[in-house]
Formats: C-alpha cells, sequence, structure tokens
C-alpha cells in the first residue's frame, strides 16, 4: 500500500516551489527563534527587524510564484493550491504584518513588556493565514487555521507576562484565556463539519467535492444529509474565525483586552484567513449545494440572513461604545458582514467570480484602514492603558494634526465615503450584490453604513469640533508608529483615488 | 496619461485643485495673509475659466460641449465588463449651474475676509482648503456624466461642508453638522443601489452617448419592443400598478430621494434650517447658492432623462410635494424671529417653485427652473450676506434686537432693500422672470392641474409678506442698540465687492433675461422632447 516515492517523483508532486512564499516565511521564523535567543540585551531591535526582512523574503517569493502569466498551481499532493487568489490575498497579509509589527516595536517598549518571541508568533500567525488562502483541502484548512491561531492565543495575553497585577494584565490574560477556549470551541465545529464531509464524499479534496456534492446533493440518502450537516457546520466554525453574528459574543473582550496591535493584527489576519477558505469553501467545493439547476437555493438565504444580522448587530452596537477599540472591535463584526454580502452573492450563477473579487478588494481596504485606525488608537493610548476613550481623542486636531488627518481619513474610509479605498470596497461589494439579484441586502447594506457613519463620524466631531479644556497631549509614539500610519494612509488613499488599481489587481481572479 | 482629449471643462473642473495644492504646501502660521489672497485668486482664474466655457458655448447645438471622456476603471460584474470612464461636458444646464458655482465662490471667499470666525475659531488655512475642496465637488457635479464618478463627487461635497458647518459654526455646529452629514447621506445612498442597478441593466455607467459608445438616455429613448426600457414585460394593468411595483418607479425614487433630501423638498427639509443657521456666512451663503441646486440639477439632469415613464406618473405628487413646500416654507418664514433662520426657510418655499417647475415638464417650466435655481442663488446668497455683516457687528440673529439699519447705513440698506425685493420677484429684477415663467409653465402642463398654479401664486405673495416683515424689523424704526465702535457703521471694501456683482446679476437677469434663455434653448428642448404627446 504505501510504496516509496522517488524524490523526483516527490518533488513533482509537492512542488514546494509553488508554496515557498508560506514554507520561506516559516523556516525564517525558526532560524529567528535562535538567533533571537543569542542577541544580547543591547541588539533586542534586531528581532523586528529581522522578522520584516523575512516578510521581504516571502514577499519577493510571492512575486516569483505568482507572476500574472502563470496559471493556477497545484501543490502538496493537491493539498494546496496557488492561484491569484492565493496571491493576493498573501501579499495582504504581508502588509498587514508588517504594519503590525510597526505598531507593535513601539507598544511592546512603551509597555515594558519587549520578548523576541513576540515577533516570532506574529510570523507564525501570518505564515498560518498564507496557507490558509491556499488552502485547497479540508485537513490543510484546519492545520493551517490552527497555525494561525495559536500564536494569536498567546499574543493575546502577551501583556500578562508583565504580572503586575495591573487590570491591563488581567484584562490580556482575560482576551488570550477567552479567545482560545472558543477557538478551540469553533475548531471542534470545523473538524466535526470536516469529519462529516468526508463522510459524506469520501475525501477531503476541495475540486474532488466539486466533482462529488453534486450528484450527493441531488439524491435522497444519508449522504446528502450529512453533505448539508458537515457544510453547516464548516461555516459554523469559520464564522466564528472570522466573528459574524451570532459567532461574535467573544470578539468585544477579546479585542479590547488584547495588546493594540494584537487585537489590530487579529482583525485582520484572522479574518482574511476566514473568510478565504469560506469562499473556496462555498465556491470551490460546495457550489452544489449552493446552486441547484442555475438557481440559488437555501444556502444563499442563510449566508444573507447572516449578513443582515451581522450589519445590523455590529453597526447599531457600536454607536453605544465609549471605548474605542470596543467600537473598533463592533466595527470589524459589521465589516464582516459587508464581506458576507459578497459571499452571499457568490450564490447566483455567474455571479461568483465578480463576487469574490468584491471580497478580495473589501479586505484589501479593510487591512489599510482598520490597521490605520488601530495604530492611530495605539499612539493616543497611555501607559496605563488609560487614553482609550472617545472623550481623549478630544481636541486632537489641535495637539496632532497631523494624526487627526490620518484618524479622519480612516474613519471616512470605513464609513465608505468616495475617495477612499473603504468605497471602492463598499461600491463593489455592492455592485457585486446587486448583481446577483440579492437588492435587499444590498439596500440594508448601505443604510446600516449610514448608522456606521454617525460613530465614525463621532470620533470626527471629538477631534475638530470639539476643543480640549485640558492641556495638549505629548506626543508618546516613536517614528515606527508613524511609519504604521504613514503605510496604513497611503493605501487607504491611493487605492481609493486610483479607482482602477484595486480592480486591475483581481481582475485574474477566479476560483470557479 | 492621455492629454489630447483635454477640454476646457476639465480645466476648469481642475483650477480649484490647483489652489488646494497651492494651499497645502503653505505656511498656516507666516503667512496667514496670504492664504485668503490665494484662495480668493483661485476663485477668480476658475471664474475667468467658466466664462470662457460660456464664450466657446454654441447654444445652437442641443448635444454637450467641451466634452471629454477617458476610460477610468473597468468593473467586471459576471461575463460583462462596464467601463466607468472620465465623462465631462457641458450644456446649456450645467453651464449655468458652473458658472453660477464659480459666481458665488469669490463672493463666498470675499464675504469670509476679516470675519471674526478666525479669530474664535482659528484655523484658517483649514477652513480655505475646504472652501477648495468644495468648489471642486460642486462644480463636478455639475459636469460629470458618468454616474459612478458624479456619485463620488456627489458625496465628496459632503466632506467639506460637513467640516465649515462643525468647526466654524454657531453655538449648535456640531448638532447640525452631524445631522446635515447624516441626512443627506442616508438620502444618497440609496441613490448607489440604484445606480448599480442602472450599470447592470444597461451595462454602461455613461448618461450620454459619446465617442461610439452609447449611453443609458439613448436606450431609453431609443427602445423598441414591449413595454418600456426599465420594465420589459408589459403590464397589463399599467397605470394601476405602475407606481408602486414597476422597476422604473423605483429605480426614479432611488435617484428622487437623494436629491429631494438636497433640495430640499417638503418633508425632507428639517435638516436644512439648523445647517443653515448654524453654517458659518459662507458656508449658508454657498449652501443656499450652490449646494441646493445640486438637487434639483440631479433631478432635471437623471430623474427625467432617464426615466420619463415615472417622471409622468409621479409628476402630480411630487409638483404637489413642491407647492405644499412654497406654502409651508413661507408660512414658517414668517413666524420666525431669528433672521438667519426666516431666510433659511425662505428657501424652502423658493425651492418649492423650482420643483415645481421641473414637473410642469415642458419648455417654460423646465427653463423658468433653471433660471430660478441660478436667482435664487444670487437672490438668497445675497441675504445670507446680509444677515452675516449684520451678525459680525451686532452679535445677534434676533429680530428683535435690531432696528433702524438703515438710517445708520444708508447704502447697506438700499442694497438690501434690492436684494430683498429681488428675492420676493419684484417685476424687472431677477426673481420675477424665474417665478412668472414657472407659473406661465405650470399653467400649461399637460399633467398638473389649475390648482398648482393658483396656490403657487398664492406663495408669491406670502413671500413679499415675510421679507418686507424682515426689512421693517431690521431695517425700519428705532436704531435703538448703537454700535461701541461708530467705524463699523461703515461698510467695509470687501462687502461692497461681495455685493456689487450680486447687484449686477439681479438687474441683468431682471432686464436681460433672453442671455439667459437662449442658453439654455436646446439643452431644455432635448429633455422636453420625451414628454411631448
Amino acid at each position: 500500500m504505501f510504496e516509496t516515492p522517488t524524490i523526483a517523483d516527490f518533488l513533482a508532486q509537492s512542488n514546494l516551489a509553488s508554496t515557498l512564499p508560506g514554507t520561506l516565511l516559516v523556516l525564517w521564523t525558526l532560524i529567528l527563534v535562535l538567533v533571537d535567543l543569542f542577541l544580547p540585551e543591547e541588539r533586542q531591535r534586531w528581532t523586528p527587524i529581522l522578522a520584516c526582512v523575512g516578510l521581504g523574503i516571502s514577499f519577493v517569493a510571492n512575486l516569483f510564484v505568482y507572476s500574472p502569466a502563470e496559471s493556477e498551481q497545484i501543490a502538496l499532493y493537491g493539498m494546496f493550491v496557488a492561484d491569484a487568489f492565493t496571491g493576493f490575498l498573501n501579499v495582504v497579509i504581508l502588509v498587514a504584518t508588517l504594519i503590525a509589527i510597526l505598531m507593535s516595536w513601539d507598544y511592546l517598549n512603551r509597555a515594558d513588556i519587549h520578548r523576541g518571541e513576540y515577533y516570532v508568533l506574529a510570523l507564525l500567525s501570518s505564515a498560518g493565514a498564507m496557507f490558509m488562502v491556499g488552502a485547497n483541502d479540508l485537513i490543510i484548512i484546519f492545520v493551517a487555521l490552527e497555525l494561525l491561531s495559536i500564536p494569536l492565543y498567546i499574543l493575546a495575553a502577551f501583556r500578562s507576562i508583565k504580572n503586575d497585577g495591573s487590570d491591563l494584565a488581567l484584562k490580556s490574560e482575560e482576551s488570550g484565556m477567552k479567545y482560545f477556549i472558543l477557538g478551540a470551541f469553533s475548531s471542534a465545529f470545523l473538524v466535526f463539519g470536516s469529519a462529516l464531509v468526508y463522510g459524506a464524499t469520501g475525501t477531503t479534496n476541495i475540486p474532488e467535492i466539486f466533482s462529488l456534492a453534486s450528484a450527493i446533493a441531488g439524491s435522497v440518502s444519508s449522504a446528502a444529509f450529512y453533505l448539508i450537516i458537515g457544510a453547516a457546520l464548516l461555516f459554523v466554525g469559520l464564522g466564528f474565525k472570522v466573528a459574524v453574528v451570532p459567532f461574535h459574543m467573544w470578539t468585544p473582550d477579546v479585542y479590547e483586552g488584547a495588546p493594540t496591535p494584537v487585537t489590530a493584527f487579529m482583525s485582520v489576519t484572522a479574518k482574511i484567513g476566514g473568510f478565504a477558505a469560506m469562499l473556496r469553501l462555498l465556491v470551490s467545493g460546495l457550489a452544489a449545494l449552493v446552486i441547484v439547476d442555475g438557481e440559488p437555493v437555501a444556502w444563499q438565504a442563510t449566508v444573507s440572513l447572516v449578513a443582515v444580522l451581522t450589519l445590523v448587530l455590529g453597526n447599531f452596537v457600536a454607536i453605544s461604545q465609549r471605548n474605542l477599540k470596543r467600537m473598533l472591535a463592533y466595527s470589524s463584526i459589521a465589516h464582516a458582514g459587508y464581506i458576507l454580502v459578497a459571499v452571499a452573492a457568490t450564490g447566483t450563477t455567474g455571479v461568483a467570480d465578480a463576487a469574490t473579487q468584491s471580497a478580495l478588494v473589501y479586505m484589501l481596504a479593510y487591512m489599510f484602514t482598520n490597521l490605520g485606525a488601530f495604530a492611530v488608537v495605539m499612539s493616543i493610548e497611555r501607559e496605563d492603558g488609560s487614553g482609550g476613550n472617545i472623550e481623549d481623542i478630544t481636541g486632537l486636531a489641535r495637539s496632532r494634526p497631523l494624526m487627526a488627518m490620518a484618524m479622519t481619513i480612516f474613519m471616512l474610509s470605513l464609513t465608505g465615503i468616495p475617495l477612499t479605498a473603504g468605497f471602492v470596497g463598499k461600491f463593489m461589494v455592492f455592485a457585486s450584490a446587486v448583481q446577483a439579484g440579492l437588492f435587499g441586502l444590498a439596500i440594508i447594506g448601505v443604510l446600516t453604513s449610514v448608522v456606521s457613519a454617525f460613530y465614525y463620524m463621532r470620533v470626527v466631531v471629538n477631534m475638530y469640533l470639539r476643543d480640549s479644556s485640558g492641556d495638549l497631549q505629548p506626543a508618546l509614539e516613536t517614528s515606527a508608529v508613524r511609519w504604521a500610519i504613514n503605510i496604513a494612509l497611503a493605501g487607504t488613499v491611493i487605492f481609493g483615488v486610483f479607482y482602477p488599481l484595486a480592480t486591475n489587481l483581481v481582475s485574474s481572479v477566479s476560483i470557479t | 496619461m492621455d492629454l489630447t482629449g483635454l477640454s476646457l471643462t476639465t480645466i476648469t473642473l481642475f483650477i480649484p485643485m490647483i489652489g488646494l495644492a497651492i494651499l497645502l504646501f503653505m505656511n498656516g502660521e507666516t503667512q496667514r495673509d496670504n492664504i485668503k489672497w490665494v484662495a480668493f485668486g483661485t476663485s477668480i482664474v476658475a471664474f475667468v475659466a467658466s466664462v470662457l466655457m460660456w464664450v466657446n458655448f454654441d447654444p445652437s447645438v442641443a448635444e454637450l460641449q467641451m466634452v471629454q471622456r477617458n476610460t477610468w476603471a473597468e468593473v467586471s460584474l459576471g461575463e460583462s465588463v462596464i467601463n466607468i470612464s472620465y465623462f465631462v461636458g457641458v450644456d446649456g444646464i450645467s453651464l449655468l449651474l458652473v458658472l453660477l458655482t464659480t459666481f458665488i465662490m469669490p463672493i463666498a471667499i470675499l464675504g469670509s475676509f476679516g470675519s471674526n470666525i478666525f479669530e474664535e475659531r482659528g484655523r484658517e488655512k483649514l477652513y480655505y482648503i475646504f472652501m477648495m475642496l468644495l468648489e471642486w465637488s460642486m462644480i463636478g457635479v455639475f459636469v460629470i456624466h458618468d454616474l459612478i464618478i458624479f456619485y463620488v463627487f456627489w458625496e465628496v461635497t459632503l466632506v467639506p461642508m460637513y467640516f465649515l458647518i462643525g468647526i466654524w459654526g454657531a453655538e449648535e455646529r456640531i448638532y447640525a453638522a452631524v445631522k446635515f452629514f447624516l441626512y443627506t447621506m442616508a438620502g444618497s445612498i440609496l441613490m448607489l443601489i440604484a445606480i448599480l442597478y442602472v450599470g447592470n441593466k444597461s451595462g454602461t455607467f455613461s448618461t450620454y452617448s459619446a465617442a461610439g459608445d452609447v449611453g443609458v438616455i439613448e436606450m431609453v429613448q431609443t427602445y423598441e419592443g414591449e413595454g418600456s426600457y426599465w420594465d420589459p414585460v408589459p403590464d397589463e394593468e399599467e397605470d394601476a400598478g405602475f407606481l408602486l411595483s414597476s422597476v422604473e418607479s423605483f429605480l426614479f425614487l432611488g435617484f428622487l430621494v437623494a436629491f429631494a433630501i438636497k433640495v430640499p423638498i417638503f418633508p425632507f427639509h428639517s435638516w436644512l434650517p439648523d445647517a443653515h443657521v448654524q453654517a458659518p456666512t459662507a458656508g449658508s451663503v454657498i449652501l443656499a447658492g450652490v449646494l441646493l441646486k445640486m438637487g434639483t440639477y440631479g433631478i432635471v439632469r437623471f430623474n427625467l432623462t432617464m426615466f420619463p415613464e415615472a417622471a409622468v406618473a409621479w409628476a402630480p405628487t411630487i409638483a404637489f410635494l413642491g407647492v405644499v413646500g412654497i406654502i409651508y416654507g413661507a408660512w414658517v418664514s414668517y413666524a420666525q424671529d431669528n433672521v438667519k433662520k426666516l431666510v433659511a426657510y425662505s428657501s424652502v418655499s423658493h425651492l418649492g417653485f423650482v420643483v415645481l417647475g421641473i414637473f410642469a415638464l415642458n419648455s417654460q417650466g423646465l427653463q423658468g427652473a433653471t433660471l430660478q435655481m441660478v436667482n435664487h442663488g444670487i437672490s438668497t446668497g445675497g441675504l445670507f450676506l446680509i444677515v452675516g455683516m449684520l451678525y459680525e457687528r451686532w452679535h445677534t440673529k434676533e429680530m428683535a434686537d435690531y432696528g433702524g439699519i438703515w438710517k445708520m447705513m444708508p447704502a447697506f440698506g438700499a442694497i438690501s432693500l434690492v436684494i430683498s425685493l429681488s428675492s420676493m420677484g419684484l417685476p424687472g429684477l431677477n426673481g420675477f422672470i424665474g417665478e412668472f415663467t414657472i407659473l406661465m409653465g405650470s399653467l400649461g402642463s399637460e399633467y398638473l392641474g389649475f390648482a398648482f398654479t393658483l396656490f403657487a401664486t398664492l406663495g408669491v405673495i406670502m413671500a413679499a409678506v415675510y421679507l418686507l416683515k424682515m426689512f421693517q424689523h431690521v431695517f425700519m424704526g428705532e436704531h435703538d442698540n448703537p454700535l461701541s465702535d461708530e467705524t463699523r457703521y461703515k461698510l467695509q471694501w470687501n462687502e461692497i465687492a461681495a455685493f456689487i456683482p450680486i447687484l449686477i446679476m439681479i438687474f441683468w437677469i431682471g432686464i436681460q433675461p433672453i442671455v439667459f434663455f437662449n442658453m439654455l434653448d436646446m439643452s431644455v428642448d432635448s429633455i422636453v422632447a420625451l414628454f411631448l404627446p
């Protein structure tokens, strides 16, 4: 049964070259662990610099693997697929990690918890996300998801390594613990769903599931039943990761308690990984469940319903938040809802590609904007953790005009005002929803973004329209976080003003 | 970048952006005196450019002129690819409103020279940056003929106006600014869905045909087949079900709600008094002068041309709301003690005339409505300037605190009288021409009954009532609230300079309206042709 493969055969089948962006990053990380051990105390800043070098290497590898002329490549015995979808999201993940590392350098020093392991964990997590976006097999989805999540659990609790019994350390510990327990819980759903799908189809490979599913779904048999239940459980498991209603309960506490750069990082990468896997499963794998005889079926209605709940709850609850991190947490739930609108639109025949592309553009816009907003919040936070409330940014336009301007642009982008990346994302998503015939969903989507304007604009109101009575705050942040804000701002504005840039980048994406 | 197709329209559109770029690189503290001159200079250059457009404009042609069209982005929607293009050009209606914009901007900027809002709130540089951004986006709204890019400009106007009200406004400025932003955004965002539907259905976002590509309007007009373009399946009981069940009707409403909030048409007006009263003087002038016209312009440009059947079906309803607005606005205006609020509500009343003229759906109504947009911009802009100058001196908006100002400031009183008379529609001044043509149009309309004209005429009388009340309370009677600084009774040079062009236009349009009607003739006829029986 077990044949010993020849080396040549192994190389051909595994096609390791096309997984290089991810594998190189993992290798670099493993080296970084050792290097960090031997770095003397006064050279601590080398670790983040080396981590950024690792991101650069991975980025270059990504350019080589995904030159646009190449069509999709299958690797690791069919378990991994390197196509335009993977290549695009890899870049998004790498940029997100870069911004997060720039933020972290500043934060860790300020909080006096600088440890080299932090960067190692962050890189591992982003490698996990990179494998997840290319996963072509239920098993890889699970393994990559764990690689993505486990470092995040640790990172969420990172503040508590300085065990001073402060409120911050406790909250961070709570955050990590909560995230871990609920994360493990959701993984169980994912694994059980995979098992049921495997039971129904006899394979865990997504393209093979695709070819088998239509026959099974059309039949009246227990296999069809298991397939549907399995698919639903997979959706629940991924739904936890991307924090859509009703699987969002953990989000506000975890986001508030975790160190701010970690919150920023996980609000982006975990969502990208989760949505990528969700799109692969629904579009490439289980299309037969979604579309029967060319008509969208109950599946689309379910996703639409979840999207509506997510949009409404995320946006309305965000209104009542006073803490900026908590507000951004609820807003990130709402943004998951907008991406879900695109996911729902994939369920209509002929719209799948357009909707997938719109989801990718949305994730790109969300990545820049959300990281930027978190970076601003982080730089006005004080060491004792205070300063993160909506009142604390009052008069920021006077004390730090450039930062206030950046924050304004991030808020406008999150609202979806034209000339920012957020508008391009929203426009693409609603265009695909309209094309898919989901008018109700599109209308709820735009109306909830008016609701979101209310709480985003409140931030701008406090920065510009009110004047602080107290003293002007001194600048606490270092140049690293300023760079993080600048990169995020550049992305938000460039992709917003030069609309064709984003659409051209994703124009070759097709996962059907 | 391909600049071969560069048209005068593009140049005019981007002049404010050049001013904005210069302002960005100036130092707000050390070069404080130069900043306002850069802004003023830019707005004058933009005005000159738009006058050049007028010189180049051929009024005997119905098509768009000075057109430039470059493909900007491609959106793939399933199998089809839809182009979003940078598509600018003007017809008579667009040109007139561009001229209005570039005419009002220098006046608004002059009006804010030396204003004490900068002593209180500072940030003069930011103020003029927002002014430039506002001018850019407003001109864009009037010249763009691609639905997506139009939407972009439409939404962008919100941002500078929000800040102008919010930072430099009066006491309740935050409430007013947030209300303005949310209210108008809620309306316009539904338009986005309608725009996406139109693009998805017709395969293009261009409204007019250009360079071989067929625009939405031509598709609608040349559609031959069962039903209409938007509702290809013929409806047996068309008249009964059309208003509430047809696709065209929904699309019409999707656009209309966005525009109706901006105008504002009667039940959507509640943001307007707040925004107007709280905004700084220049903000009010621009809001009344140009921003409200974006709504009426949008109705003419998009609702009438793309959804003619729905426009006919909805005409009596919307015209009714217009007439309600005329009466209601005038009534509420009369009841105000706050002089700025009085002028704000008078806008609701005056814009009601414009709406009535548009939905008369004939040539006179539409020409009158377009000219009345300009007239209202000039007269009400002027009224807000007057209120602003009073406030700068006496720091109150209550009418009871004023009185006898004509005695102390005879020139100012005379100017104010002319502007008030123009606003109430005295023959020989501009307001009369617009209102009279609109009433002619509504009387001759196929779609509106006699009662519309009757009640609208009442509004003309009521306008005289509330404006004369204002004039009487402020300028006549005893002067019992003297200024401590006697020199302030003199008008400043920039105030006189702001009034002169307004007075010139009031008389010019009043005496020689044919110049402006000529400009509109062909453009209006090509729209009205859709509604000829």
